[in-house]
């Protein structure tokens, strides 16, 4: 009896907390939007954080993109060889990375390198009275520090996914025609001819961009909400990874079966 | 008959202050006043909520009950916007300095010039020179926080307070953890600028010997209630058990050495 108690109130804590913290999270960037304006009156601040969230993050990304490409075009060649149809991998190639991998495993890459890094330089400054001195500056840390951060991931997301799938595709075309020694011409042409921009490109685009808002909200707001501990600080990290790589996962699901299926 | 705007004597003002976090009451009843042109310390053990009075006064921190009044302005029924029009006009200076690591010492003295004038950079540069040589520090401008000692960082922070000539100055335990000699050095500045800034200044604080050279009123709070006030004279010369125990630093008096525990034989197993 008292076993089945304390798991219903386990569930109870755990339902109310899980609401108190959307609530939490939905109000925190209410804010955070409507006190954009700032970041858009002083560019320098927007630029810093494109050059944190985006530029830094290129390197991996380019790395990624093209050992990502490089497998896709090997497993791709060996598969449609079998078929006869081996000239269709750069179809395959481009057409997995931009309607999937490029902005999924991109938001993977960006949620572990900048959305980590947002979370614990958010959750630093608030440990250490930063936040606070700068409220009693009256400097609102909302729009001085958190909404450039948003911004900043929000902006740089699909870029960043569509240098992976440039990447993704220049792998593909080594291992594929450089490499093995598929037509170029067929390679491009049929990839030319398969991906259409409005149904493929778009949606990947549409995508990358959902996937940014989504890690970049989670990083701040996790950052913003952490116990102003050490322990609290790295618990607030892992949490950002894990909850941001479970939004992708799921919201792509979502976002494919709208875009995809031809309901 | 009309009411012509006084200004009122005292800078800040609680009356029937109440603050709880959670259920827990920290503050009770608590009735505090800081003239103009004062420098007035609270002191008390730690956690009897004296930074508390600061996020109070800061408007961080809403009470549950009272008022708490700032240029007879009620700071928690200002807007947003109300609220950081006073912000502007007060500097606090935190307990580690709160620096921002990403800005050496000149950006951050600079920064709150920054956000909130539109002055050509020359006069900025004047501006921080200026107020890091009331620190003493004018030669450290080019230095990052991480190469500053705890004191210089104090100071460097003192000069970002005060970059906006503030009228009211708030100091949250400005002696935690310094040498001697920082000690008396941030004692005397927090003297000096007061008096030079014409500002009003409030020290929270449980260092009795270096706080009683410079404030010119007292207040001591304990269990959330203000126990005693007055001149450091007067309260070195109170014969309330708590006071004396306090500024002498006794280790067993009205607070107990031990905390709150069953007898220590029922605890070792032994019977009673």
């Amino acid at each position: 009896m008292n076993a089945i108690l304390r798991g219903l109130r386990l569930v109870g804590r755990l339902t109310v907390n899980g609401v108190w913290r959307l609530g939490a999270g939905t109000r925190f960037m209410g804010i955070v939007l409507l006190r954009s304006g700032m970041t858009f009156r002083r560019p320098q601040l927007l630029l810093n954080e494109i050059y944190f969230a985006g530029t830094l993050s290129l390197i991996i990304i380019i790395v990624s993109g093209l050992f990502v490409g490089l497998v896709l075009g090997l497993q791709g060649y060996e598969t449609l060889k079998r078929y006869g149809s081996s000239e269709a991998v750069g179809t395959l190639v481009a057409l997995a990375l931009v309607r999937e991998l490029g902005p999924v495993v991109s938001a993977l890459l960006f949620a572990s390198r900048a959305g980590s890094a947002m979370t614990a330089e958010i959750g630093i400054m608030k440990s250490t009275e930063q936040l606070s001195a700068m409220e009693m500056m009256a400097v609102d840390p909302h729009s001085r520090v958190i909404t450039p951060m948003f911004w900043g991931g929000f902006l740089s997301m699909p870029l960043l996914a569509a240098i992976f799938s440039a990447m993704g595709i220049f792998g593909g075309y080594l291992i594929t025609v450089v490499v093995i020694g598929v037509d170029p011409g067929a390679f491009w042409s049929q990839m030319q001819a398969n991906v259409d921009f409005r149904h493929d490109i778009v949606n990947g685009v549409i995508k990358s961009v959902v996937f940014g808002a989504a890690v970049t909200s989670i990083a701040l707001f996790e950052g913003y909400d952490a116990p102003p501990t050490a322990e609290g600080v790295s618990h607030a990290v892992t949490r950002t990874v894990v909850t941001s790589a479970l939004a992708v996962l799921a919201l792509d699901f979502i976002l494919t079966a709208f875009m995809f299926t031809g309901v | 008959m009309t009411q012509t705007h006084v200004q009122p004597d005292h800078l800040v003002e609680f009356s029937q202050v109440d603050f709880a976090y959670g259920t827990a009451p920290l503050l009770r009843g608590v009735n505090l006043r800081f003239p103009r042109g004062k420098v007035v310390a609270i002191m008390g053990g730690s956690g009897s909520g004296k930074t508390t009075l600061l996020r109070l006064i800061g408007g961080q921190l809403a009470p549950r009950r009272g008022e708490v009044r700032v240029e007879g302005k009620q700071v928690h029924a200002l807007s947003h916007d109300g609220l950081y029009q006073l912000r502007r006009k007060m500097g606090m200076l935190f307990q580690f300095g709160a620096l921002y690591t990403d800005l050496n010492v000149f950006e951050n003295v600079a920064f709150p010039l920054r956000e909130h004038t539109r002055l050509p950079e020359p006069m900025i540069r004047d501006l921080v020179l200026m107020k890091l040589q009331a620190v003493g520090l004018r030669g450290a401008h080019a230095l990052k926080t991480s190469e500053l000692s705890g004191g210089m960082a104090r100071r460097v922070a003192l000069a970002r307070a005060i970059a906006l000539d503030p009228m009211l100055i708030m100091y949250d335990e400005p002696f935690t953890g310094l040498d001697p000699i920082s000690t008396a050095v941030i004692a005397n500045l927090i003297r000096r600028l007061n008096d030079a800034l014409g500002a009003t200044s409030i020290v929270v604080t449980h260092d009795v010997e270096e706080s009683f050279r410079i404030v010119d009123y007292v207040y001591l709070i304990a269990n959330g209630e203000i126990v005693a006030e007055g001149t450091p004279k007067q309260v070195m010369d109170s014969t309330e058990p708590y006071v004396r125990q306090f500024v002498n630093g006794e280790t067993d008096g009205p607070v107990r050495f031990h905390y709150a525990a069953p007898p220590l034989r029922a605890d070792l197993g032994m019977g009673s």
